[in-house]
């Protein structure tokens, strides 16, 4: 909507604009700051904005009090594989549904997404129950598994709005041509879906990332992630202002930095396809 | 362009993803189904039997489910008119040409970024703390006594916590839709003389509804399972003042140690998200000619 204003309404709609998207981060930048305060000034009266005294400390404090690079490996391994795995079943199911769409279709993909209205506390016991039993609990495959299906549906809808996009003109054209249906989806499809399945696959790694109910639930230390770990902070550390922004900075500082650096794939996946 | 064996092909080509679905659905539901008729306590395991609708009616019957009940919808409800609300309001700002649009996104993006616990205890600890909160110190400035956000308005505390982890989702969908109406229609609106207001009641608006529809339906879908905001701030209290229908769940599997009612629980929770499913889906889901 570029339209030509005065500089005046210029300058006060940006002066609005950030001022509103900096108390929206605030937050978060109020934790970063703490990080580098030390106890004392993070709990200073007044409070300050910026510390003289402003110190490491806490960070070295937290690294050696807990075993942070193996939680942020199984961050890594349980966010990337879930999603990895969940895209393998859902392209082509997404892609079928696109392009061979029945007439329960739609029905389908509501009735995938309705599954994810199911509280999770609701299935806490049976599902602690089967990872004990099948000894899945506190491993990162039960992980993986877990969050895999937890967002599939999400997944499906996802690539299945970006699927229809695909004229399919163009998938007529490589069958003429006498391509299978396995090289459709391989050669034609997927490179053309590419930016698509890119935007699946960031907001999936992020969701997974940010999940704190099952990866909590389902793992005590061996397969814990970091949303374990900045619970089992904020428990006994919850006075020590400094430690605790440390720890959660550490907690949340990989997926805002890749959040940041792909934003624009990033909105574009997570408009659902409402926005044509 | 839909031959016979292209359909078989399609068929079995969903055929994983439903499969899986319906398992990793029906399984526990038929587990959590079968406990809620049964007496099931974790601290007399000894004691165990059928006791039919029991763990219903104290369900149903205990003052405290429908005090979830209405935390429950409250929370929703709140979050999703909040988030729609400002969402439109930030996005329209930020649709006018500032300098900095870029950076403006990045900053409004990060709380989506913050996983639950982290954002939750930063409100906590950081904002909302009674002598060492960032809100405290706002308050003792103007002379005033601190608010006890979580003791005194613990339901609006999560509320507002959990609007500010789900209020850059909104912006930015909406913020996308509105960056690709034409500018076109606007300026001839403009040019005939529509006011701002009706510009935005008569074009902007309509041009938003598939934005919006998106927003609810997936808002909705997560926030029916808010839990871990909950847990960090308030525990459900003071009493039961913020316990939501999955956190009363959760106080009767894991404090109460009564598996059987918690079941019941969840069987009842799952209804009622069915029925605010077949709600969207119905009333919602035809907008979006998905």
């Amino acid at each position: 909507m570029a339209r030509a204003v005065s500089p005046r309404r210029k300058l006060i709609t940006t002066v609005a604009a950030w001022a509103v998207s900096l108390l929206i981060f605030f937050p978060v930048l109020w934790m970063i700051l703490t990080s580098f305060k030390t106890e004392a000034s993070a709990v200073a009266s007044p409070p300050q904005l910026f510390t003289a005294d402003w110190t490491l400390q806490n960070y070295s404090d937290v690294w050696a009090r807990s075993d942070y690079p193996r939680f942020f490996w199984n961050s890594v391994v349980i966010s990337v594989g879930s999603t990895l795995l969940g895209l393998a079943i859902a392209i082509p199911a997404a892609w079928s549904m696109a392009f061979v769409p029945g007439r329960k279709t739609k029905d389908l993909l509501m009735w995938m997404l309705s599954t994810k209205m199911m509280p999770g506390v609701a299935v806490l016991i049976p599902l602690y129950l089967l990872f004990q039993r099948t000894g899945l609990f506190d491993t990162k495959i039960g992980l993986v598994l877990a969050l895999m299906l937890m967002n599939l549906p999400i997944i499906v809808w996802m690539l299945y709005t970006y699927f229809k996009e695909i004229p399919s003109e163009i998938l007529e054209a490589s069958r003429m041509d006498g391509a299978s249906l396995w090289k459709e989806v391989v050669y034609v499809l997927t490179p053309m879906a590419i930016p698509g399945i890119a935007s699946t696959l960031l907001l999936n790694v992020i969701l997974a990332w940010n999940e704190a109910f099952w990866t909590i639930t389902l793992t005590t230390t061996k397969a814990a992630p970091l949303s374990a770990f900045i619970a089992s902070f904020s428990a006994p550390q919850g006075l020590f202002y400094a430690k605790l922004s440390a720890a959660s900075t550490m907690a949340i500082a990989p997926i805002l930095i890749l959040g940041w650096f792909s934003q624009k794939q990033l909105v574009r996946g997570l408009t659902f396809g409402a926005v044509k | 362009m839909s031959t016979q064996s292209n359909r078989a092909a399609a068929r079995l080509m969903v055929a994983p993803s439903v499969i899986l679905l319906f398992i990793w659905m029906i399984v526990p539901l038929a587990m959590t189904l079968y406990f809620s008729f049964r007496l099931y306590r974790l601290l007399s395991p000894e004691r165990s039997g059928w006791v039919g609708l029991a763990n219903y009616t104290w369900f149903l019957k205990s003052p405290e489910f429908w005090q979830a009940i209405g935390n429950t919808l409250a929370l929703v409800g709140g979050v999703l008119v909040i988030t729609v609300v400002l969402g439109i309001l930030i996005a329209l700002l930020i649709d006018q040409p500032v300098k900095g649009q870029g950076v403006l996104r990045i900053l409004v993006i990060a709380p989506f970024f913050v996983m639950p616990p982290v954002a939750a205890s930063i409100w906590k600890n950081l904002f909302m703390h009674p002598q060492n909160g960032l809100f405290a110190a706002v308050s003792r400035a103007f002379g005033a006594d601190p608010i006890l956000y979580l003791e005194n308005h613990p339901m609006l505390s999560v509320i507002g916590i959990v609007s500010w982890e789900w209020l850059p989702f909104a912006t930015l969908i909406l913020l996308t839709a509105m960056q690709s109406l034409s500018s076109e229609q606007l300026e001839a609106a403009e040019m005939d003389g529509a006011k701002p207001i009706s510009r935005f009641r008569y074009i902007v608006l309509p041009h938003l509804t598939r934005s919006i529809t998106v927003v609810i339906l997936i808002e909705t879908i997560f926030l029916l399972g808010i839990f871990g905001e909950i847990f960090t701030t308030t525990q459900g209290g003071p009493g039961s003042a913020s316990t939501t229908l999955p956190y009363m769940i959760f106080k009767q599997a894991i404090a109460a140690k009564d598996i059987g009612r918690a079941a019941a629980g969840g069987i009842i929770a799952v209804i009622l998200a069915n029925i605010v499913a077949i709600f969207l889906m119905r009333g919602i889901g035809r907008n979006l000619d998905a």
